[in-house]
């Protein structure tokens, strides 16, 4: 009598494959330190960090096949933090970073055995963009903090016409990001905690932020120089109201007179020897400093 | 199980036993093997809705437990500062979603009737098909054309920026459309003809026959088709993505409510995943975003079952 089936019968067998497959699923998986690669001596050399870097790093390492092609980099993104921690891990030969390393992370480094050396590899300037028919040249980076913080909320306040402030800017998982909260919205002090205003229309891409500026003539917002297309008018800067205001260009990121240029790093396990010693060299030199002014960056100064 | 036996038995009596007995062997073994196939094709769907519940809360649950609950309903979601306000994401969603709803339901319904009730056949033909048609543009491409055509259009109207609720509003409702539109012109073809005959004998007019015969009968699969409606427009995520501005911002009240970009929890989960780090508070907070989601889901479902259940019990008793 297959009908009178008791349903505990039928259930059974279900419960048992949900418990078991449950199971499975709660198997611990394996830590991501332990199935990275240890680094492999001799020619392949392990680049890892960064998000903003890695398209330079990728550029950098594909020209270098043709220096030394018997010298094989393999590129990793993922960002700052997790560049720095495979170096403290041991697992890469270089991290590459948009920000200087933390107090904490040199810390960490040293417990670890692991004295990191820093080497800047290129600055990245970072533009202010608005349409082309706002009347606003200029801007100060307080101004900037109310703007993007919602405390002023309309053109008028800072010369421009009587519209409303449409603030766009990249994802909260963006390194540019980041930095702009850090060094435009707190001002560089940490025990600000300013956020961005919540109005703020945070964007997948800079091809969304780009499209977005173009077609709304009260829309303000930051990307790095490199990917500004021309559409846009950049708006010259000052650090406050009594420094002078400065437009973002080659020139003036590497000098230092633009107030919202970084430099981007790389971290090398002690003083870097063989291979990625020559590899380091050669992206400080012109010919690997001229691939930095190719994708946008600005190169460093040539003593 | 003997009961089974006897019947075969009787059913080959004319075969000698021995072939008889080898040919009910292998009856047995195929018809074990093909109801075990469609057993375990049936409890597959169970098993796997259940793994990923099962998922969804061992993932989920720990950001109820470590985030308060005073700050889950703050105003602010800002998760790179573990600021995890969920309110303004659930307020996008809805927002979005109703407005959805609002479009959608009488556009879609008065479209079905049309078809079903009023179309001359030749017309039937033609537009059942295109509607159906509709169904099948790949949402991200709806996105895309919302983002570069509508957006402007919604700007050019006098909002601050195109990219706003009403934006998504609009995508979602046209999404939503041939669903409503299909299950509800199949609901109302499914009302036996005698009940409009009876109607319209009686002297009712056309319209009459319509709103208090038709519908009414209709009306389990009316609901059905809205609720369906809705669940494509509370789960869509990368057109509404593109096109709402993804502003975590709780909008003021008043008549421009629908013209403020907001971000919907869908919208959330698909711009934060991809770089968040495993295990972390943020990580536990999106699949909390997504035990939310689906709490949601389920109340529409059940809610549609229950309006469903009841008339269609009634009708079965005799009654119209």
């Amino acid at each position: 009598m297959r009908r009178c089936r008791s349903p505990v019968r039928f259930y059974l067998p279900v419960l048992a494959l949900v418990a078991l497959l449950t199971l499975a699923a709660c198997r611990p998986a394996p830590t991501a330190g332990a199935a990275e690669e240890a680094p492999t001596t001799g020619q392949a050399i392990q680049n890892k960090g960064s998000d903003t870097l890695v398209n330079l790093a990728l550029a950098w390492a594909e020209a270098y096949q043709q220096v030394k092609p018997e010298v094989s980099i393999a590129v990793t993104g993922g960002g700052t933090g997790t560049g720095i921690a495979a170096l403290i891990n041991g697992t890469v030969d270089i991290a590459n970073a948009s920000r200087e390393m933390s107090a904490e992370e040199f810390e960490a480094a040293r417990a670890a055995g692991v004295e990191p050396v820093e080497i800047p590899v290129a600055i990245d300037a970072l533009a202010v963009i608005v349409h082309p028919d706002n009347p606003v040249d200029r801007l100060t980076i307080p101004q900037l903090a109310d703007i993007f913080t919602g405390r002023i909320t309309n053109w008028q306040e800072v010369g421009g016409n009587d519209a409303p402030i449409i603030l766009l800017s990249r994802e909260t998982n963006s390194g540019t990001h980041v930095y702009f909260l850090e060094e435009v919205i707190r001002q560089g002090d940490e025990n600000n905690k300013d956020i961005f205003a919540p109005q703020t229309l945070l964007m997948p891409s800079s091809v969304a932020i780009t499209n977005e500026l173009t077609r709304n003539p009260n829309a303000i917002s930051y990307d790095g120089l490199g990917y500004v297309t021309g559409h846009e008018k950049v708006l010259a800067i000052a650090r406050d109201e009594n420094s002078p205001y400065v437009y973002p260009t080659i020139e003036t990121g590497s000098d230092g007179s633009y107030p919202l240029a970084r430099y981007l790093y790389m971290y090398t396990a002690g003083e870097p020897t063989g291979d990625v010693a020559d590899y380091i060299e050669w992206i400080l030199s012109p010919e690997g400093q001229a691939i930095v002014t190719e994708l946008g960056f600005v190169p460093l100064e040539q003593e | 199980m003997p009961s089974a036996r006897s019947e075969t038995r009787q059913g080959v009596t004319m075969m000698t036993p021995l072939t008889a007995r080898r040919r009910v062997g292998w009856q047995r073994i195929g018809e074990f093997i093909i109801e075990r196939l469609i057993w375990i094709a049936g409890i597959s769907t169970i098993v796997l809705v259940a793994l990923i519940f099962i998922f969804l809360l061992r993932e989920g649950l720990p950001a109820f437990v470590s985030v308060p609950l005073s700050e889950l309903f703050g105003p602010r979601w800002y998760p790179i500062e573990n600021i995890f306000g969920l309110w303004p994401l659930l307020f996008g969603s809805l927002l979005v979603t109703f407005g959805a709803i609002v479009i959608a339901v009488p556009l879609g319904l008065t479209t079905a009737i049309y078809l079903g009730e009023i179309a001359p056949q030749g017309q039937r033909e033609i537009l059942k098909p295109l509607i159906e048609m509709l169904a099948g543009i790949p949402s991200i491409v709806l996105g895309f054309l919302g983002w570069v055509a509508l957006a402007p259009l919604i700007q050019r109207l006098g909002a601050p920026t195109g990219l706003t609720a009403f934006t998504g509003s609009l995508l979602l409702a046209y999404m939503s459309l041939p669903t409503i539109i299909s299950i509800s012109e199949d609901a109302l073809y499914a009302v036996p003809k005698e009940y409009r005959d009876g109607a319209l004998a009686l002297g009712a007019t056309q319209w009459q026959t319509i709103w208090r015969v038709v519908l009414p009968a209709a009306r389990s699969g009316l609901v059905i088709a809205v609720m369906l409606g809705i669940g494509r427009a509370i789960g869509e995520t990368m057109a509404v993505m593109m096109v709402t501005g993804n502003a975590a911002n709780v909008p003021a009240l008043g008549s421009g409510i629908m013209f403020q970009p907001v971000r919907t929890m869908t919208a959330t989960i698909a711009a934060e995943m991809g770089e968040v780090a495993q295990g972390s508070q943020h990580y536990h907070m999106l699949f909390g975003i997504g035990i939310v989601l689906f709490i949601i889901t389920f109340a529409i479902n059940s809610l549609a079952t229950r309006i469903v259940g009841q008339p269609v019990n009634r009708r079965r008793r005799g009654q119209l």
